[in-house]
């Protein structure tokens, strides 16, 4: 074949979808085979943080009861009250048949929720105990949990924060169960719990 | 008999406005609060807060029967050091928050919804928490037609619209 104008762009079109090709090959098959699947690790760090009942909280931590993990910030309008007031709703639900969740709301904004502002926070709530540290601790725990988490400058001065909307729930072992989207269904979220619970 | 019949159809109508969501608003006019030359405020409300939480969202509908565009620029109220007009959005399972530092655009003829989830009026600094069953008062400016005051009643934590509770 001759090299032409016309057969050149050809060309680098076929090798670039063939290298495409093979990435995702490499993403959707070979790479999930080396590397354990995401419930597995997710939540496992080197993190050291304080929660408000005055424990720390580890990785370990999750081990032993069922729990779950939101993260948040007491500077939030509308999202982490709506997410407190759902689990509040589940929890009420729980009590019914004698159950309890543990829940862990992890600050994104340690520099201003401390443990005295955090445990007031989230006192209202049965069963949930905040929790936050040095901004590098929490850090390591936003990554730890594959959350997402970005200080957003305000016009008017002062910063909000955008971040991961959901809750995830977590086996006696500490692995990963199932998110609980923002919103979701009450009576969906409350089935996932009583299953996990058992 | 027909007296008695009136109220329970006008509350029916309210309860079928806080559940169908996805219905047009233009369908079910909301009853005004405040008017504002071509303006019209409805449905405000917020929510109360929880302990130590020291910002809070700011809810209402605008409807500018005009033929004239308008843009709510500024809000103030002696309950928080300052307000700003934002908008929320989930991209995925993220929470974003952004100002709208040049206003909120409110066109002719048209009705913008502030509601939980999308655009609202935002208490930062609060003077102190909001209670359920309080009110607060709150100004609305508008580039064209000027201020606006309005009683905003505070309700349950978990209201997701302003008949909620009632």
């Amino acid at each position: 074949m001759q090299l032409t104008s016309k057969t050149v762009p050809v060309a680098i079109a076929g090798g670039v979808a063939i290298a495409l090709a093979l990435t995702a090959g490499w993403v959707r098959v070979r790479e999930p085979r080396l590397n354990p699947p995401v419930a597995d690790t997710l939540g496992q760090g080197d993190y050291v943080l304080a929660a408000t009942d005055g424990t720390t909280f580890t990785e370990e931590t999750l081990h032993g009861a069922t729990s779950a993990v939101f993260f948040g910030f007491t500077h939030c309008p509308e999202v982490c009250p709506t997410t407190l007031g759902e689990i509040a709703v589940w929890q009420e639900a729980l009590a019914e048949d004698g159950e309890a969740l543990r829940v862990f709301f992890i600050t994104v904004d340690p520099e201003r929720d401390t443990q005295d502002v955090l445990g007031d926070y989230v006192s209202w709530v049965p069963g949930v105990t905040g929790v936050t540290g040095s901004r590098a601790e929490i850090d390591k725990a936003i990554e730890s949990f594959r959350v997402h988490a970005q200080k957003v400058p305000l016009e008017g001065g002062g910063y909000t924060m955008d971040h991961s909307a959901f809750v995830l729930l977590f086996d006696a072992e500490g692995r990963l169960d199932a998110p609980i989207g923002y919103r979701e269904d009450p009576g969906r979220a409350i089935a996932k719990i009583r299953e996990l619970i058992g | 008999m027909f007296r008695h019949a009136i109220p329970a159809l006008a509350l029916a109508a309210l309860a079928c406005a806080a559940h169908a969501q996805t219905a047009p608003t233009e369908t079910t006019p909301a009853p005004t609060v405040a008017t504002l030359g071509k303006l019209e405020i409805a449905e405000p409300f917020a929510r109360a807060t929880l302990p130590n939480q020291p910002v809070a969202g700011g809810y209402l509908t605008i409807t500018n029967t005009g033929e004239t565009d308008d843009t709510l620029v500024g809000v103030s109220s002696a309950a928080a050091d300052r307000m700003e007009i934002h908008e929320m959005a989930m991209e995925g399972d993220v929470m974003q928050m952004r100002e709208l530092a040049d206003g909120l655009p409110i066109p002719a003829g048209g009705t913008v919804t502030l509601a939980p989830g999308g655009y609202h009026v935002m208490f930062m600094d609060l003077a102190g928490p909001l209670a359920e069953g309080d009110a607060v008062a709150l100004t609305l400016r508008f580039a064209e037609a000027g201020e606006v005051s309005v009683a905003m009643p505070v309700l349950g934590q978990t209201a997701v619209s302003a008949t909620d509770g009632e």
